[in-house]
């Protein structure tokens, strides 16, 4: 039987848990932090000695701990591309802008355990020598933004930030700072840039990647709320231990968000990998299943950006056999690993692993519709194709979904989704993209007849009017 | 009507400049506190803003344009903020809205804010609350509301018909544009 395991949400949601560091100290807080300032120097089989910052980096790297965040990039590699040498401060920044359709488990921890952020992001900070971070906080969010300053003030009167930490001699400050609405601050360039008092234009990478030229063009790490919790863990069971959790490449824990057409929507934090996206749906201890006499028609697998898949898909994916050969096997949707690998090899993403569950008595046309005015509006109109071809596509998919389609406004759509991908600044473009290259794709059939209908029913309401096309 | 920053306010804004190394970057934050003080963003308090950051009153300006949360006109005591997102548009939000909308004589069909004449009430579609899991979802002022209900629905126009309006003797305005839409 699939179960949670609850390493990030082990305690939030227990009765009396509350938010406040007495009670996180009486659940262990800060004991991860000063197992990392009580690191010791480590010498490796070839001669050279690790310093303890080092230690703990290394380790966040052999945990195998990817981003939480959408890409699903190795945390512990994105450490090491920090410029370490300009002699600049190093800055890290907690991405808590959390808005991607059909995300909330930042959420979750921001407003009921904001202390194991805090000490995630302290460990964090400590070992990349990063003495000023930041919370950027989605600007809807007013009270969990209060409730982390009231964290910090908390934290900094008990020494864990501030002036010489527990003694240890370093500095680390900690600040929040909200956002304003704008989904496009989630995009690490643009959040950067908003952080810096502009308006949310992601930057063009390179040459301005993060690690090397990032906030106030100093080198800077950004990770994702969820991801500098587990750093916690990771020093509290040691590498090893965590790798141990997950799958191989795919390790640890992960917090699933599940909203849609299912019988209990909500958080379910699991192995990465070691439940199926069937599982999730319909086992009684996750999803629970669709309504009565409903069935599964699609599932939006990581976030409103990943590509749609449709039931009854089939799948190949390269899976190592006894003999540790790599093998091409079938998978079935419901029967994917819901982890990173399985999904990409789907030909989509576990993205922000959020799961939006469609049945059968939907209309992909509206659903598509409805994401398409998301992006139209969400654009930051820097660059041309996604400016102008989000708006173009919002409107297309609206029309069809309104009575005013055309036969080939699934071609149409598909022409505009493949003329704003790639040629874009951020990945928004291609956010914006896969959704309707997908939907349009393996529903084609939907998507034609609607517009042929629509052309019928117009075509016989007013004769003269259909040939103005 | 004169713009003056409370003395208290002034201090903690203050405050506010010494977390970032760039004076530039506190700007967004004082454009909440001065929002959530005076209600919406006046050009003076654009002006105040520049002057206090050493900026050009367009480098403020160019913000309260792009980020949908600010605004440049009063708004509703209760503000009224309908998630339009996939989630919730699949758990009845469009209906929700529809309804403050039809109830407070308002266009249910305008995506931007529009505020009651007796500046009781602001009501506005946003995107995704990141709540999906409990769609659909409203926040009203700073408290999110889930699972709403047509009957919970009620009863947030019904508290909020009790407070004393905002926005006195404005006729239903489009608040400010959002990002580049
Ligand atoms: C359009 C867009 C929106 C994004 N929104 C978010 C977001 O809301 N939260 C987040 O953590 N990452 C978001 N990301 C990913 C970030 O750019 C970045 O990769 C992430 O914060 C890195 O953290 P991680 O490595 O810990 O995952 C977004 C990316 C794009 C392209
Ligand atoms: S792709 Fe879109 S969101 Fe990204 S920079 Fe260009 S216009 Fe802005
Ligand atoms: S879709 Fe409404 S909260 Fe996410």
């Amino acid at each position: 039987m699939p179960e949670q395991y609850k390493l990030i949400l082990q305690h939030l949601d227990q009765p009396g848990y509350t938010p406040d560091l007495a009670c996180y100290l009486r659940h262990g807080g800060y004991e991860a932090l000063k197992k990392a300032l009580a690191t010791t120097p480590r010498d490796l089989p070839d001669g050279k000695k690790l310093s303890p910052r080092e230690v703990v980096r290394e380790d966040v790297k052999a945990s195998g701990l990817r981003g939480r965040g959408g890409a699903g990039f190795s945390a512990g590699l994105k450490w090491s591309f920090v410029d370490r040498r300009s002699g600049k401060p190093i800055y890290l920044i907690c991405n808590a802008d959390e808005s991607e359709p059909g995300t909330f488990k930042d959420r979750q921890i921001l407003h009921k355990d904001p202390h194991q952020l805090i000490e995630g992001m302290i460990i964090s900070c400590w070992a990349n020598d990063v003495k000023l971070a930041y919370i950027y906080i989605r600007g809807e969010m007013p009270k969990a933004a209060r409730l982390l300053e009231q964290a910090l003030a908390e934290a900094r009167a008990a020494g864990f930030v501030g002036k010489n930490i527990l003694g240890s001699g370093h500095d680390i400050e900690i600040h929040v700072h909200r956002g304003a609405g704008a989904y496009i601050c989630g995009e690490e360039t643009g959040l950067i840039e908003s952080l810096e008092g502009k308006r949310a234009y992601p930057r063009i990478k390179p040459p301005y990647f993060p690690a090397v030229l990032g906030l106030y063009m100093c080198p800077t790490i950004v990770n994702n709320v969820e991801t500098l919790c587990h750093v916690k863990h990771i020093v509290n069971m040691g590498a090893a231990e965590y790798a141990k959790l997950g799958t191989p490449n795919n390790t640890g824990t992960r917090i699933v968000s599940l909203s849609g057409d299912v019988n209990q929507p909500g958080y379910y934090e699991i192995q990465v990998g070691r439940v199926t996206l069937g599982e999730l749906i319909f086992d009684k201890n996750f999803g629970g299943g669709l309504r009565p006499g409903r069935s599964l028609k699609a599932v939006i697998p990581g976030g409103s950006s990943s590509k749609v898949l449709k039931a009854g898909e089939v799948f190949k994916l390269n899976r190592k056999g006894a003999d540790g050969q790599m093998t091409k096997v079938d998978v079935a949707l419901l029967d994917l690993p819901y982890d990173f690998d399985s999904l990409q090899g789907a030909g989509t993403m576990s993205g922000s692993s959020a799961i939006i569950v469609l049945d059968d008595s939907r209309s992909m046309v509206e659903t598509l519709a409805n994401l398409s005015e998301f992006y139209a509006h969400e654009s930051c109109g820097q660059c041309t194709p996604c400016r102008e071809g989000a708006l173009w596509l919002a409107k297309g998919t609206h029309r069809l979904a309104n009575g005013e389609g055309r036969k080939q406004d699934a071609a149409y759509l598909s022409h505009i989704a493949q003329n704003i991908q790639g040629r874009t600044i951020c990945a928004f473009g291609e956010a914006a993209s896969w959704p309707v290259l997908s939907f349009v794709k393996k529903f084609k059939d939907e998507f034609e007849a609607k517009g042929a209908a629509d052309e019928a029913a117009n075509a016989s309401k007013s004769p003269a009017a259909s040939k103005s096309h | 009507m004169s713009f003056s920053v409370p003395a208290p306010l002034e201090a903690r804004l203050d405050e506010l400049v010494t977390h970032y190394p760039v004076k530039r970057s506190a700007s967004l934050m004082f454009l909440h506190a001065l929002q959530e003080h005076f209600g919406y963003v006046s050009r003076e308090a654009v002006e105040w803003t520049a002057a206090k950051l050493g900026l050009q009153p367009i480098n403020v300006y160019e913000l309260v344009t792009f980020y949908p949360m600010f605004r440049q006109e009063p708004l509703g005591t209760t503000h009224v903020k309908v998630c339009r997102t996939l989630s919730c548009a699949l758990a009845g939000s469009a209906a929700l809205r529809e309804q403050f909308c039809k109830k407070l004589g308002l266009d249910s069909h305008a995506h931007a804010p529009q505020t009651t004449p007796d500046g009781k009430f602001t009501v506005e579609f946003v995107e995704c609350l990141a709540a999906c899991g409990s769609a659909p979802v409203v926040l009203v002022n700073e408290d999110l509301h889930e699972r709403v209900t047509a009957q919970a629905a009620e009863k947030i126009l019904s508290e909020g018909s009790r407070l004393e309006g905002a926005a006195k003797g404005k006729t239903p305005v489009k608040g400010a544009s959002g990002a580049a839409s």
